[in-house]
């Protein structure tokens, strides 16, 4: 198995951009004075807060409650005063309630933050364990990881992916912690094929982390059922589908999710949160974000208090080496631009980028000229230069017969281009349109 | 930090690629076969290329100045044009009637229906084809080699080939016009002349090797890809092998491939993006059809152009075929999608 490589089809081959920070070993970052937490860092419904302004809060403390099965609750990062709950923009663009914290500096721990027997856990305890840890998704997509761990009975999961792709440029945060705490992934990874029952176990790696590479396997080397497997550098080999294509040859039916495939993926640093959350006891409170791009002084990787704002960030990297263009929550291609420092660092935020004007290259868009390089890059096979011609006329129901539903966002299209048309950006016009007139048009039928 | 950021949606970083970057790559595959062009035909073929790309991009300017619209000619897109029309007219060709084309091309056939990608014919067949009706004696005065200043006499009775297998009043039988009443190998010129370019015809499409060589190019760039060229020509040998003489499997296959427009036709026309299926299954469809179009002109029609009306023809065919082909997406459920 080691000497294929595994791969899918389409993609592209943007510079990784890695070697800012590739080899600087992960640092903790100052803990604020203040920290700002929202209570939705993840998919599905927002947190009720559990406290109010003048309130002292212990760090782990759960400061906001989950409402519903696919949401996920939020901790304190620090411990001392709340100041305020009040609504600000999150990195996702949306205002949402946020617990504002005055840091004591002491770190005062909580009593609920206990260490948990993993030996003697019942699958339903470990479940319970992972919810109340408030673990989500940490690659990205923020999906709230006790909801992806309980599939539906009739689903058999018989192999369990661990994502350490890492396949967006400049990133570094999935590759430092693999070289520096394999052990902890590995931990987690049993925790996780344990709750599911699943037989395999892999953990992917593309081929520009050899070192990552090395490490996890020296760390698995006494597990006979979990394996480490090299995949060809190219974007977006870390996206979930591509992924499961690439190891298992199986396609997610469209619409399906992974459950469907008896595949789940976890990103590598959830894997090592879900194994921290079950030793100590302390939940989702901190995470690694590589700070990068040409227009920051010092790139570093950083281990971050949820809810430290960008700019502190920014300021312990030493600031910005030249006038930046974009500051990316994110990486460059699926990230999302800030228009403001002044946002917090939320349990989805791998990555804060400061790209200068040559990194961006702000360019004139062309009009199409059917080269189909798109059609080719797609990951999905869709034709995206049609789906964006019919979104740009606003012929959305012939969006959604190229199926436009099926995109995944990733930017290949985008980013291939030679006209440089904003593909992606049209697809999700498309997808979003969709979406609302399909929920108008079942709330009519309800009616 | 009182900075302004820019924000837009993802990517935040793209490609090197661009639209003058392809352009440009086409020019420089088709720099052999113009180079073959001067040699086999002499300075005058040059003219004729001079004279058309910049009849073309004047067009282009004047054109988009008179609608107030951008000059895109920085796109490199009518340069393009103006090379492959003047690859498709004999090298003899009046240079005003050169420039008629260009405008034709440039106008009529991409500028109108909204400029680049948004043509439906390929400009510089579409000019050829009108040009072709207009001006018939002109356009098919087709003039030796001029190699050595002898080689008129070297390469004797079968001393000029045309496009697609029609002689012109001043030669003698072209090659394919040869084939087509009977093929009598004794008459033909050398194989290897053909493929050279050492024969009569328009002034890109004589030699093969210089095609090929930009060809190699144009797919080792990935400016265009294997399916219309490799099908297109295969699909011509084939047929033609099978029924281009008088018994089953005695035709001459290759004389029909690098005979007459075929290559360039393949590799550098049918391939052009707006005009041609942007979908691999597709694709091999124009390529089937460019093939079996040109065949069925080559050896039952009785006139030029075999090559240029098939593409021409599929063109038109196109957004029909790509409606058919929509790729098999990742998951696709069957009967559902």
């Amino acid at each position: 198995m080691g000497f294929k490589l595994f791969s899918f089809k389409g993609g592209v081959h943007p510079p990784d951009n890695k070697h800012f920070t590739e080899n600087k070993p992960i640092e903790k970052a100052n803990v604020p004075s203040l920290v700002y937490i929202p209570l939705q860092q993840h998919i599905g419904a927002p947190c009720e807060p559990l406290v109010k302004p003048g309130d002292h809060v212990k760090l782990g403390q759960m400061i906001g409650q989950q409402r519903g099965f696919v949401s996920s609750p939020v901790h304190a990062s620090v411990s001392g005063i709340v100041k305020s709950v009040t609504p600000m923009r999150t990195p996702q663009g949306s205002k949402v309630m946020t617990v504002v914290i005055e840091n004591d500096g002491l770190d005062t721990l909580d009593e609920s933050v206990k260490p948990k027997d993993i030996d003697n856990l019942s699958i339903q305890d470990m479940r319970r364990a992972i919810l109340d840890a408030g673990i989500v998704g940490l690659g990205g997509a923020a999906f709230p990881t006790h909801v992806k761990l309980s599939p539906p009975a009739e689903k058999e999961i018989d192999c369990v992916i661990l994502n350490g792709a890492e396949c967006e440029p400049y990133l570094t945060a999935d590759h430092r912690l693999m070289i520096e705490e394999p052990d902890k992934i590995v931990s987690g990874l049993k925790v996780i094929m344990k709750v599911l029952d699943a037989k395999i176990g892999y953990i992917a790696i593309e081929d520009n982390k050899p070192e990552a590479i090395s490490a996890m396997e020296k760390a698995v080397s006494n597990e006979s059922n979990i394996q480490v497997v090299t995949l060809k550098t190219k974007y977006p080999q870390g996206s979930e589908k591509q992924l499961i294509q690439a190891l298992t040859g199986r396609q997610v039916p469209s619409g399906g999710l992974p459950a469907d495939v008896g595949v789940e993926v976890n990103n590598v640093a959830t894997a090592a949160k879900i194994y921290e959350a079950l030793e100590t006891g302390m939940p989702l409170i901190e995470r690694v974000v590589t700070v990068s791009g040409q227009g920051i002084r010092e790139p570093k990787n950083l281990k971050v208090r949820i809810g430290t704002l960008f700019s502190d960030l920014i300021e312990q990297c030493g600031g910005f080496s030249c006038e930046p263009s974009k500051i990316i929550a994110g990486g460059p291609m699926t990230g999302i631009a800030q228009h403001s420092l002044e946002v917090p660092v939320i349990k989805s935020i791998a990555g804060i980028l400061v790209l200068s004007p040559e990194e961006t290259k702000d360019e004139e868009v062309w009009p199409c000229i059917r080269c189909g390089k798109c059609i080719e890059v797609c990951p999905i096979n869709l034709m995206p230069l049609s789906i964006s011609a019919y979104s740009l006329k606003g012929d959305f129901d012939t969006c959604r017969e190229y199926n436009a539903l099926d995109c995944i966002e990733c930017g290949c299209c985008s980013y291939i281009c030679p006209s440089k048309r904003p593909l992606v950006q049209s697809i999700v016009v498309a997808k979003n349109e969709i979406i609302a007139k399909e929920k108008s048009n079942n709330s009519n039928k309800d009616r | 930090m009182n900075n302004t950021y820019t924000v837009s949606s993802s990517p935040h970083i793209t490609s090197n690629e661009s639209v003058s970057r392809i352009m440009l790559d086409v020019i420089i595959a088709l720099i052999p076969a113009a180079i073959a062009a001067v040699y086999f035909f002499g300075w005058r073929s040059a003219l004729v290329i001079v004279v058309s790309v910049i009849s073309s991009v004047a067009a282009e300017a004047i054109y988009q100045k008179l609608m107030k619209k951008p000059v895109t000619i920085k796109d490199l897109s009518a340069v393009v044009t103006g090379i492959l029309l003047a690859y498709n007219l004999p090298p003899t060709i009046p240079l005003w009637i050169v420039v008629i084309g260009a405008v034709i091309a440039i106008v009529l056939v991409k500028q109108i229906f909204g400029g680049i990608g948004q043509n439906f014919m390929n400009p510089a067949l579409a000019a050829r084809a009108i040009l072709l009706a207009a001006w018939p004696v002109e356009m098919t005065d087709w003039q030796s080699p001029v190699i050595d200043g002898v080689s008129a006499a070297t390469s004797s009775a079968t001393s000029s080939a045309t496009i697609d297998g029609v002689s012109s009043a001043t030669s003698g039988a072209t090659p394919l016009a040869i084939l087509k009443s009977g093929g009598v190998w004794a008459e033909l010129p050398p194989l290897w002349d053909v493929f050279i370019g050492k024969i009569g015809g328009c002034i890109g499409e004589i030699s093969a090797l210089a095609l090929l060589l930009g060809a190699a190019y144009l797919l080792f760039r990935r400016v265009i890809s294997w399916r219309i060229p490799i099908t297109y020509i295969a699909t011509v040998g084939l047929l033609t092998w099978v029924f281009g003489n008088d018994g089953l499997f005695t035709g001459h296959g290759l004389y029909h491939i690098f005979s007459g427009g075929l290559i360039l036709g393949a590799f550098f026309m049918a391939t052009d993006y707006p005009t041609s299926p942007v979908t691999p299954k597709g694709q091999i469809i124009m390529g089937i059809g460019c093939g079996i179009i040109t065949t069925v002109i080559r050896l039952a029609g009785g006139y030029p152009g075999g090559v240029s009306y098939s593409i021409l023809i599929m063109n038109v065919a196109t957004p029909l075929i790509e409606r058919y082909t929509r790729p098999r997406i990742y998951g696709e459920v069957r009967g559902n999608a």
